[in-house]
Parts: C-alpha cells; sequence; structure tokens
C-alpha cells in the first residue's frame, strides 16, 4: 500500500497509477542494489530490544540523531516508547511513532481552477525538477498545467524550467534576468485567466531564510498573487533537500514566517541521507509533507506516504 | 531558540570565577552540553564522541584561567581543539608545476558547484592568473547555460562540446584551454550521489582524464549526518585534496565542515558566501570553530578584540581622530580592524543583547569589501587628502575597483559625513566604525518593521545580492 496521485490531488475517480506507482519510493528503494542505506534497525539490533538496558536507549536515540531527526524529536520518540512499554520487536513501534509524528496525510491543494502552487526554498534544494516533475504527473491527471519562471535571479534558471515545461508537455511563462519576480507571477496569472490553465506553478529563486530582503520580495510575489487571484497561492510548497541537517527547521519555521508554507517536498531522497529533518519539521511545525523527490528524472516524484516513509527510515 | 553554549555551561559549572581546577564530576555535565551543541551544529555522532573523548582528558586538571569562569575555561579549550582541527592542512591551492593547474569540482546535486567554479575562476584572475572553465555537467538542464552566462559575466571562456560523454567534453576543454594558453582550467561536473554507482564510476574516469592538480569536494553547509559518508565515499572514488564549503552565509552552524575534516583528513580550502561570483573566501579555521560552537559570549569578543586591535595602530588612529582628521587611510585600517574580529554578523552577535535584535538584519559584507576596493583603487595622495579626488579621478577609481562612479561618490560622501562626527565628537571615545555608516551595511529595521522607505528599497533589491 503507498498513496496514490489520485489521492494526493484529491482526484476521486482519477487515473488509475502504473505498477511502478503503485510500488512507490519504498519498493523502488528496496529493489534498488546500487543503494546502500544503512538500516536504523541494523545498528539497533531491533529484533530483540531490551528496556532494562541503557545502552539499548542510548543506541537508540543515536540511530535517530544520526538520521538528521534532532535531538527534541527524538526525546519525543524515546519518551513515546517508553510509555508503550517496547520490548522485543522496536522496529514496527518505532515506525508506527514515527509516522505518527509526521501526522495525517496531506492532499495537494489543486481543487480551484486555477489553483496556484509558489514554490519556495533555499539554493540548490530541487525547486525546478521538482517543479517539472510534478507538472509532469498534474498532466497525466487531466490538468493542463503553466509554468511561470519567477527565478530571475539564478543564470540559467529560466532556460532550466523551459526544458522542463517541454518535457512535462506544460505551457510556460519566460522572464528576463533580474526582472522582477513578482511581475512574472503576475504575467502567469493574467494568462491563466483566460480559463485554458487548471494549475500555474510558480519557481522561485533560492534564497537563504536569513536574507531579509530577498524574503521580503518572496512575500512579495506571495502578496501580487493573492491580490490577482482570490484564495491564491492555494499551496505554497517547501522544497528541503533530505540531506540537510538541522538547519531545515530554521527553513521550515521562516519560509513560514515569510510565505505560510502550507506543505513539504522532500527531495534527493534517492541518497543516503534517511530525510530525518522531515520528521523534526512535522513534529515541532505541524507542517505536513506532501512530496518526495527520488531521482532527476521525470517520473522520480512521489506522493508523501507517512508509514512508507516511516518504515523506509527504520528499515532501511 | 537555544541559549548558547556558554550559557549552558555557567549552567552546568557554576559561574564562581576563578574556582582552582575543573574537577572530574563538572567535565562530564561540561561534556554533555558540548556534545548536544555539537550535534545541533550537525557534527556526526562519531565524530562528536571521539572529539568530547579528547577535549574532555585535556579539560582534566585544567586550571581555570584567572579572569574565566569554569565554564568559560572549558569553552576556551573546546574552541582551541575545535580550531587546531579545522585548521590542520594547507588551505592553498597546489600550482601546478608546468600549467596548467587543473582544478576539479564534484560533489552532491545543487551542493554549489558550478557557482563555484565561476568564483573560483574570478578569484583567480584577480589574482593575475588566466582561468579557463570546462563545462563538464551533462546531466542538469541548462548546466551548460548557466556557466557560460557566469563566464561571460566575469569574462572568462569557458569551453564546451556537444557531447553527451563528460570523458570527452573534459579532453576537448583541455584541448582548447591550452591552445589558448590558459594557465588554471576549473573543471564543473554534475552532481551525483555517492551511492550512484554508474555516475561515481564516470567520475573517476573524469579524473583520470583531466589529472587534475586539485580534486575539490563542493559541501553544503547544510549537511547534515549524512556528510560523512558522502565525504568518504568522495574521497575513496576520487581522492580529493580539499574542501569547498558553500553557503555559509545562512545561520547553518556548518558541523558538516568538521565531520568531514575528521573523517577524511582534507582541509577546508575555501568557503563560499553568496550567491555573487565575488563571494568566495580562504578559509579561516577559528571563525568555523566559534560558528559550530555558536558560542555567542563576551569572552570571545573581548579576546577576538584584543588579537586583532593592534595597540599602537588603535592610538595612532585616536590620536588623529581626536584632531577630527579622517583620512582614507583611517577608514580602511578601521576596516580592517573591524574585519580582523572575523565576520561582521559574528560580531555583532557576540554582544549580549544584540543577537537577537540583529535577526532580518542584513550586514552585507560583500559592500565592506566593495568599500576596501575603493579605497584601495586610491592613490596615497589620494588617501590623504580626499578633496582632490575629482570627477576623472573618480572614473579611474571606480574602473579599478570593479565599481561605479555612483558608488565612489557614495563612499566619498560618507567619509565626509564621518569627518563632521569626528569633529563634534571631540575629545574621547572610539568612533563609529564604518561598517556602521549608511553604505547599505548594517541597519536595524525600524521601530515598525517594514518601515524602510520604498526608494531605498528598490534600490536594494536591484543591487540585490
Ligand atoms: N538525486 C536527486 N537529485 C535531485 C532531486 N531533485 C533535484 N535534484 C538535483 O538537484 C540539483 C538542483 O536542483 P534544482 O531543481 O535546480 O534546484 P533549485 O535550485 O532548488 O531549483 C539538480 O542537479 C537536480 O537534478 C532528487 O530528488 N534526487
Ligand atoms: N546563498 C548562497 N547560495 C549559493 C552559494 N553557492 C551557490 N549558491 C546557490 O546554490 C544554488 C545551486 O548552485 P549551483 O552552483 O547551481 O550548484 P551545483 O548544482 O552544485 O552546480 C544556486 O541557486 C546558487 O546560486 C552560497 O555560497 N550562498
Ligand atoms: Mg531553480
Ligand atoms: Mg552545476
Amino acid at each position: 500500500m503507498t498513496r496514490t496521485w489520485s489521492e494526493l490531488l484529491g482526484d476521486a475517480d482519477g487515473r488509475r497509477e502504473t505498477e511502478d506507482e503503485q510500488r512507490g519510493f519504498f519498493g523502488r528503494l528496496r529493489d534498488s542494489l546500487t543503494k546502500s542505506r544503512r538500516a536504523l534497525t541494523g545498528e539497533l539490533a531491533a529484533a530483540a530490544f531490551d528496556p532494562a538496558d541503557d545502552a539499548a536507549w542510548e543506541r537508540l536515540e543515536e540511530a535517530l540523531i544520526g538520521a538528521d531527526v534532532g535531538v527534541r524529536a527524538t526525546a519525543e520518540l524515546v519518551r513515546r516508547l517508553e510509555a508503550r512499554g517496547v520490548a522485543g520487536d522496536l522496529a514496527g513501534p518505532l515506525a508506527e511513532e514515527i509516522a505518527d509524528l509526521l501526522g495525517e496525510p496531506a492532499t495537494l491543494g489543486v481543487a480551484a481552477r486555477p489553483s496556484v502552487i509558489l514554490v519556495v526554498g533555499v539554493n540548490g534544494t530541487g525547486k525546478t525538477t521538482t517543479i517539472g516533475k510534478l507538472a509532469q504527473k498534474l498532466r497525466q491527471h487531466d490538468r493542463s498545467v503553466l509554468l511561470a519562471a519567477a527565478d530571475t535571479f539564478r543564470a540559467a534558471a529560466e532556460e532550466q524550467l523551459e526544458i522542463w515545461a517541454r518535457r512535462a508537455d506544460a505551457d510556460f511563462v519566460g522572464s528576463e534576468r533580474g526582472a522582477d519576480p513578482a511581475a512574472v507571477a503576475y504575467d502567469a496569472l493574467e494568462r491563466a485567466a483566460a480559463g485554458a490553465h487548471d494549475v500555474v506553478i510558480v519557481d522561485t529563486a533560492g534564497r537563504l531564510h536569513t536574507q531579509a530582503n530577498l524574503m521580503d520580495e518572496l512575500a512579495k510575489v506571495r502578496r501580487v498573487i493573492a491580490g490577482k487571484l482570490d484564495g491564491a497561492p492555494h499551496e505554497t510548497l517547501l522544497v528541503v533537500d533530505a540531506t540537510t541537517g538541522q538547519n531545515g527547521l530554521q527553513q521550515a519555521r521562516l519560509f513560514g514566517d515569510a510565505v505560510g508554507v502550507t506543505g513539504v517536498a522532500l527531495t534527493k531522497l534517492d541518497g543516503s541521507a534517511k530525510g530525518g529533518i522531515a520528521v523534526a519539521i512535522a513534529y515541532e511545525l505541524g507542517l505536513p509533507m506532501k512530496l518526495v523527490g527520488v531521482g532527476e528524472a521525470l517520473d522520480d516524484l512521489r506522493p508523501f506516504h507517512a508509514p512508507d516513509f516511516a518504515r523506509a527510515l527504520v528499515a532501511g | 531558540m537555544f541559549d548558547t553554549l556558554s550559557d549552558r555551561l555557567q549552567g552546568a559549572l557554576g559561574g564562581v570565577r576563578g574556582s582552582a581546577r575543573l574537577e572530574d564530576e563538572a567535565i562530564s555535565r561540561a561534556m554533555r552540553e558540548i556534545r548536544l551543541a555539537l550535534l545541533e551544529a550537525d557534527v556526526n555522532l562519531n565524530v562528536v564522541k571521539e572529539f568530547v573523548a579528547q577535549v574532555r582528558e585535556r579539560a582534566l586538571g585544567a586550571e581555570v584561567t584567572k579572569s574565566l569562569t569554569p565554564g568559560q575555561e572549558v569553552v576556551r579549550i573546546v574552541h582551541e581543539e575545535l580550531t587546531a582541527l579545522m585548521g590542520a592542512g594547507s588551505s592553498k591551492l597546489a600550482v601546478a608545476p608546468s600549467p596548467p593547474t587543473v582544478i576539479l569540482l564534484a560533489g552532491l546535486q545543487g551542493s554549489g558547484k558550478t557557482t563555484a567554479a565561476a568564483k573560483l575562476a574570478l578569484l583567480l584572475r584577480n589574482e593575475g592568473r588566466k582561468p579557463g572553465l570546462v563545462a563538464a555537467d551533462l546531466q542538469r538542464p541548462a548546466a551548460i547555460d548557466q556557466l557560460e552566462q557566469l563566464g561571460r559575466q566575469i569574462q572568462v571562456p569557458v569551453y564546451r562540446e556537444d557531447t553527451s560523454d563528460p570523458v570527452g567534453a573534459v579532453r576537448a576543454g583541455l584541448q582548447r584551454a591550452r591552445a589558448e594558453q590558459r594557465d588554471v582550467v576549473i573543471v564543473d561536473t554534475a552532481g551525483r550521489l555517492q551511492i550512484d554507482e554508474p555516475l561515481m564510476e564516470e567520475l573517476g574516469a573524469v579524473r583520470r582524464e583531466a589529472r587534475p592538480t586539485n580534486v575539490l569536494l563542493v559541501l553544503d553547509a547544510m549537511t547534515g549526518q549524512e556528510a560523512v559518508n558522502v565525504a568518504q565515499t568522495f574521497q575513496e572514488r576520487v581522492a580529493f585534496d580539499g574542501v569547498v564549503l558553500t553557503k555559509l552565509d545562512g545561520d547553518a552552524r556548518g558541523g558538516a565542515a568538521l565531520s568531514v575534516k575528521a573523517v577524511t583528513g582534507k582541509p577546508i580550502k575555501l568557503v563560499s558566501v553568496g550567491e555573487k561570483l565575488d563571494q568566495l573566501e580562504y578559509f579561516h579555521p577559528d571563525r568555523m570553530a566559534s560558528r559550530i560552537l555558536g558560542m555567542g559570549d563576551v569572552l570571545s569578543l573581548i579576546e577576538k578584540a584584543e588579537a586583532a586591535v593592534e595597540e599602537d595602530e588603535q592610538q595612532a588612529m585616536e590620536e588623529r581622530l581626536r584632531k577630527g582628521q579622517f583620512t582614507f587611510d583611517d577608514f580602511l585600517s578601521a576596516q580592517r580592524m573591524l574585519r580582523r574580529m572575523g565576520p561582521l554578523q559574528g560580531v555583532l552577535k557576540l554582544i549580549p543583547g544584540l543577537g537577537s535584535q540583529l535577526k532580518g538584519v542584513d550586514i552585507d559584507e560583500a559592500q565592506l569589501r566593495r568599500v576596501e576596493a575603493i579605497v584601495l583603487s586610491m592613490t596615497p595622495q589620494e588617501r590623504r587628502l580626499p578633496h582632490v579626488i575629482n570627477g576623472s579621478r573618480r572614473q579611474r577609481i571606480a574602473r579599478g575597483s570593479g565599481t561605479t562612479v555612483q558608488q565612489v561618490n557614495q563612499l566619498l560622501e560618507s567619509r565626509k559625513q564621518m569627518e563632521k562626527l569626528m569633529k563634534q565628537m571631540g575629545k574621547g571615545k572610539m568612533p563609529t566604525l564604518p561598517g556602521q555608516l549608511d553604505l547599505g551595511a548594517p541597519q536595524a529595521p525600524g521601530p515598525n518593521g517594514g518601515s524602510r522607505s520604498k526608494s531605498k528599497k528598490k534600490k536594494r533589491s536591484k543591487a540585490r545580492r
């Protein structure tokens, strides 16, 4: 079992998933021979967890810290497992508790026509790539899609998004390097107002959450979108690299303050990083995870499924 | 947010000044705090354990310096050990005995390789070399365009090849670089996961073809616990010589840098502190140690300030200031004193109570560097007697410093204001340092948050980053 795109997009009787999609990223990862993810449980000898053994608890804590779960979410997990009185099998209960911290399954707000998805995050996390992949999924689920290149800063950012638009069979609104990103977003909404597009996805320049002027700029992009279309942006996705350490929390916090993040896309989970920062973000900030990126190809995007993710984190 | 480490250590050890020796139990408590602080900074768990054991040994029975509390003493020891660890190994780039020197950049996706390639080219060009760039990322859409646009920006040739084989692209690129007598060639490669066997194989082949003088791992400062595995595998497969640590302009504590140093022994060579192409710097281990520790305390401010400001330099300046003179030479030395204390933001954070106020304040170090470049482009006479700087001189200075006449004018105006200020202040105190003048440098947000004036904001976002 895994979460389907139709479920994520809130389509009651949407397109059937392919077999590959149904296996989900967990299955794909397990199948892939080149992956060398080390299982948490291997490190823990989880099969025979002895709650009376302090060292066993310490190993658990260390394994979670080693997966970037962070000190506080780790303490919470340990507290819950203690309260449950785990003994013997640790992997099952641990995965359950992690899934629980990650919260309820989320949907992506694309019901309105048109819907606007604003994509934000620090530099190099995979915003543009995620947009390309998401556009293709939306196309497969009968949405017409318009991509807006509001990253007017990074060299060749526009060209990169345009290539993705072509791959995904989406329309594209370009920009000049150095142009005002809010104006680009405005143009895109103007175009979508003609009625030919169901979803508009706005790509933005990567920026560190500590750069006040750039965060102001982003807030302005959001304001312009909101002013142009009632209820927009319907989603503001924060793209977080799964390799990120504890700084990810600060990213989520400050992007949240500036533009009201509604969900997280966790990318590069095909790497060896376990992505434990997602647990910290969900636990401390209550932000829902919505998407996971598992590669650089068009098809490498999955709906986030907490039990899958938790099992992959615990069992490798 | 977190208390600073020294606050917590104060809690663990008590704040009593000069209490003789560090004892076993107190040390254990302190070490727990240090362990936590390092984990929060993303230092790898195993590295933390080893490091803490080492520091513990040194701290045991150590005498507490008279003027310090035991907590501060522990911070001092930890900081020293950390600096020593981070600083081992040369941060210089190797130069090939017969040119060109070839520098190969590698790393995970999105770590900052392409940007670093262009920045390095600019840095080397400014050091009088003739760099060229080879585009060997044939994977990421528009990666070559990106490098070409950056190359154009800094007027460094980019060698590209229409092929899907990076080894071929490197061969052809190096050939052309040689033919054009480039003395440094920087090779930008595609990002790859260290567990992606085919791509790591490919990187090995690229390395064999390029025969680089330096292989640099480009590492994002925000990387978490996995940094160790990433670095170890890259080390095994392509034997890198050093690290470029990127995105240090944010608030990541950068513990990954320590992890990588500890497990590979390879030094950090360069740090990238922004997206603009001049934002690449050589590495300072002591600053990095402070950053990882998150030491916001007066102790280190005092230490740094003492080390930075040489007595006589300061006195000579104060002397002239008392007379109400403020030449560009003074400007420069004031600025340098400030810079020697570390990244400005870091120094200001050390001042109690200021750290939290600084949230959201932009301190543009690049702007400070620009000021320095402008002053350095003046003749000694111009620095001493700024009134001689007429229109054509201004143009020359702007050209020489890679700035605009407008920026030069702005600086001239600032100096005037400063001198006026000095005169008013008359005798006594150290004056405002140049960083605090309105050069677009530090600026506290107004009382009601977003009240920075419209026009100013426009200017800022144009001159963005
Ligand atoms: N392995 C892997 N690489 C990814 C993934 N998502 C993005 N990337 C790569 O990460 C790099 C940066 O991605 P990009 O979309 O340009 O990031 P942006 O700067 O946030 O827009 C590119 O090399 C992408 O191919 C992912 O899920 N897995
Ligand atoms: N803030 C900041 N951004 C950086 C820095 N270095 C690179 N970047 C940004 O990080 C993103 C990825 O950089 P890029 O050079 O394309 O990475 P690559 O995929 O490794 O080649 C881009 O948006 C860059 O502008 C840095 O030091 N600070
Ligand atoms: Mg992008
Ligand atoms: Mg690149």
